[in-house]
């Protein structure tokens, strides 16, 4: 018997975020002048922001075993209604986000209500046209509301001078680390809870939860409307942080992108979400900036124009995972350890 | 009275372009399962494909001529077919019986897939040339309506009339029904269940692209996401109509294709989509099944 050690790298990974914007270390290649940079801090908050999200469809993926195409709503959501709210009826910023979890939450109970009456694909089909709704409502902008195309930029008249401004993105980093860190800890919670493992069971095998005289309807609308308030959170960060809503965070292509993060990640762990978003985002981001460098676009067209194009990467590597590591970077992590220790336990043998 | 005509045709016509798409969603998902995400991206390669047939034999802003477009439907289907089966022999059969994860594989083949047209071709709209019969109006009770309106409903419905006889009556369309209702029956009776999947895939993907063609000819210009847009209204199709059922996708595709249309005109101009995913919660709501959709 050895005793489990605690693993403390998370501690220290946790010491490094949460210095990042007090240091100018320059990481050449990764990033684009010293860390703290404005542009730099804003690429990991944004990771950070796109964490709480896979956390929240993770909840739902990963562990109720629900595949939802319908989060984007959310999570737009949480990036269009406060902006609504700030912009045009020039509300201050503590109603805006009452009004926001108040809208969020009935439109998650109504939406879950409905769509969790089928399953499957099914509900991955219903979910997707809701959010369609959403998309198409966003889009075509009734009563000069939501923008249009154009999208909404975030007023500065009714927010606090410390969210405000270039030189300030290292505070909306430190909140937006602190909400991660928050969700984190809430979601763990509730996954050891004995609802959370009644969420498991209803993935494993629902039938047999309903055999046990549980109504997992019931489960699955809670486990529903949490994960869409949580995503709505997210969105609220991600509006911040770009000043700005804009129709790409309601489009289903956005769920999508966070079926990727969790695959790329791996639901296997907790941080696995996480670590796919915070990938996910820079990838996204920094293959731009690689192709437009001088490195790539000096290759032939055959081979730079694909690698000009994130989303065809993406494309590729979401196929490639599935295909060789279904359970991501956490599940080749963690299988690796446990295979590893299983080695150890039989030496001793 | 013309307006209403004309939307009625209008209408039917965007119908045919989902009932194209749907009816081979339908089939795919019936025998196998498998959500297929992927279908867009052939319908886009259908209107790349012929895209390119007729732009190289047309000067730039003129009509192709009719014997181009048919070598354009010939190369759209085709490479429908091709792209379709080589995503299920490929990407699919390693992941047989993991149905989540065929569903994902197929989310990123389409991803990669509609992108890839894109990196060929860039994200911009491409003028779609037709030939000049099928560009002009005709006039039907008082009712100008577009040839190629018409040509894409009667493709349709004689799609249609096909996919029926095939099924009724031809070995490989009774294997697809019984793989349909019970696909370990059919393989416990000794035949061979995987070619019918690459079948269905592959017609499926003819299907789609043949809808890319007329798609292109009926918006006029083509652009990467025209099939990803398109499917969303397909997938709406096939829950509607009933997974499996080829009838139910022809008349739920006819329902949403006319509503769209109506709500458009007589109500508000983004009303039409919204109207279209009222109807599909009204129907999961009193119909789980869908319309003509078995019992499952």
């Amino acid at each position: 018997m050895t005793r489990r050690v605690r693993p403390f790298w998370p501690v220290i990974i946790l010491a490094v975020l949460l210095v990042v914007p007090k240091v100018g270390v320059h990481l050449p290649v990764l990033f684009d002048g010293p860390l703290n940079r404005a542009g730099n801090l804003q690429l990991l908050a944004v990771g950070f922001a796109f964490g709480i999200a896979a956390l929240s469809y993770n909840l739902l993926f990963g562990y109720t075993g629900i595949l939802s195409f319908g989060h984007a709503l959310f999570f737009g959501a949480g990036v269009y209604l406060p902006v609504i709210a700030l912009r045009h009826w020039q509300w201050s910023l503590g109603p805006a986000l009452l009004f926001t979890l108040v809208v969020t939450l009935a439109l998650a109970v109504a939406v879950g209500a409905l769509a969790l009456r089928t399953q499957g694909v099914y509900f991955a089909m219903v979910t997707l046209a809701f959010a369609q709704a959403g998309a198409v409502v966003v889009g075509k902008n009734p009563g000069q509301l939501t923008g249009g195309e154009e999208g909404l930029s975030l007023p500065t008249k009714n927010l606090p001078t410390w969210m405000v401004g270039v030189i300030h993105t290292g505070n909306l980093y430190w909140l937006t680390l602190a909400a991660l860190i928050v969700v984190y800890l809430l979601t763990l919670r509730m996954i050891t809870s004995p609802t959370g493992h009644i969420w498991e069971g209803i993935r494993e095998n629902e039938r047999r939860i309903e055999m046990v005289g549980l109504r997992p309807y019931t489960y699955k609308l809670v486990v529903f409307v949490i994960s869409a308030v949580i995503a709505a959170v997210a969105g609220v960060l991600y509006l911040f942080l770009s000043s700005g809503a804009t129709p790409a965070s309601v489009r289903s292509d956005f769920t999508v992108a966070l079926l990727l993060m969790v695959i790329i990640g791996g639901s296997g762990a907790l941080w696995g979400p996480v670590a796919g978003a915070l990938l996910y985002h820079y990838l996204n981001v920094r293959l731009t900036t690689w192709a437009a460098s001088g490195t790539v676009s000096a290759l032939p067209g055959v081979l730079s124009r694909p690698l000009a194009d994130p989303l065809f990467i993406l494309g590729i590597i979401f196929v490639l995972l599935v295909l060789f590591f279904p359970r991501g970077i956490a599940g080749t992590f963690v299988t690796q350890r446990l295979r590893a220790s299983r080695r150890v336990e039989n030496r001793a043998r | 009275m013309s307006t209403l005509i004309f939307i009625t045709l209008t209408g039917l016509a965007l119908a045919a372009m989902y009932f194209l798409l749907a009816s081979g969603l339908s089939l795919i998902f019936g025998l196998m399962d498998v959500l297929n995400f992927a279908h867009g991206a052939f319908f886009t390669w259908g209107a790349y494909a012929a895209w390119w047939v007729i732009s190289m034999k047309t000067p730039v802003g003129g009509n192709a001529s009719t014997g181009v477009f048919l070598f354009a439907i010939v190369a759209a289907v085709v490479a429908g077919a091709a792209l379709a089966t080589g995503t299920e022999v490929v990407l699919l059969r390693p992941l047989y019986r993991r149905t989540i994860s065929q569903v994902l594989v197929t989310l990123g083949a389409g991803l990669a897939l509609t992108e890839l047209t894109a990196v060929i071709w860039k994200h911009d709209a491409k003028l779609f040339p037709q030939p000049r019969w099928m560009a002009t109006t005709l006039t039907i009770a008082g009712a100008r309506v577009p040839a190629n309106r018409l040509v894409l409903i009667a493709v349709a419905v004689l799609v249609l009339a096909v996919m029926l006889l095939f099924l009724r009556y031809t070995r490989y369309g009774l294997i697809v029904r019984a793989g349909a209702e019970n696909r370990e029956m059919v393989q416990a009776l000794g035949i061979d269940v995987n070619r019918a999947f690459t079948l269905v895939f592959a017609l499926g993907g003819a299907l789609a692209g043949l809808g890319g063609v007329f798609g292109g000819a009926y918006f006029k210009s083509i652009d990467p996401n025209i099939g990803t847009v398109n499917l969303i209204f397909a997938f709406i199709v096939v829950v509607i109509g009933g997974l499996g059922s080829i009838g139910g996708s022809a008349l739920a595709a006819a329902i949403i294709g006319l509503s769209q249309q109506y709500a458009n005109y007589y109500a508000a101009a983004w009303l039409g989509d919204f109207v279209v995913v009222i109807l599909l919660a009204v129907v999961l709501l009193v119909r789980p099944r869908g319309l003509l959709g078995a019992q499952r």
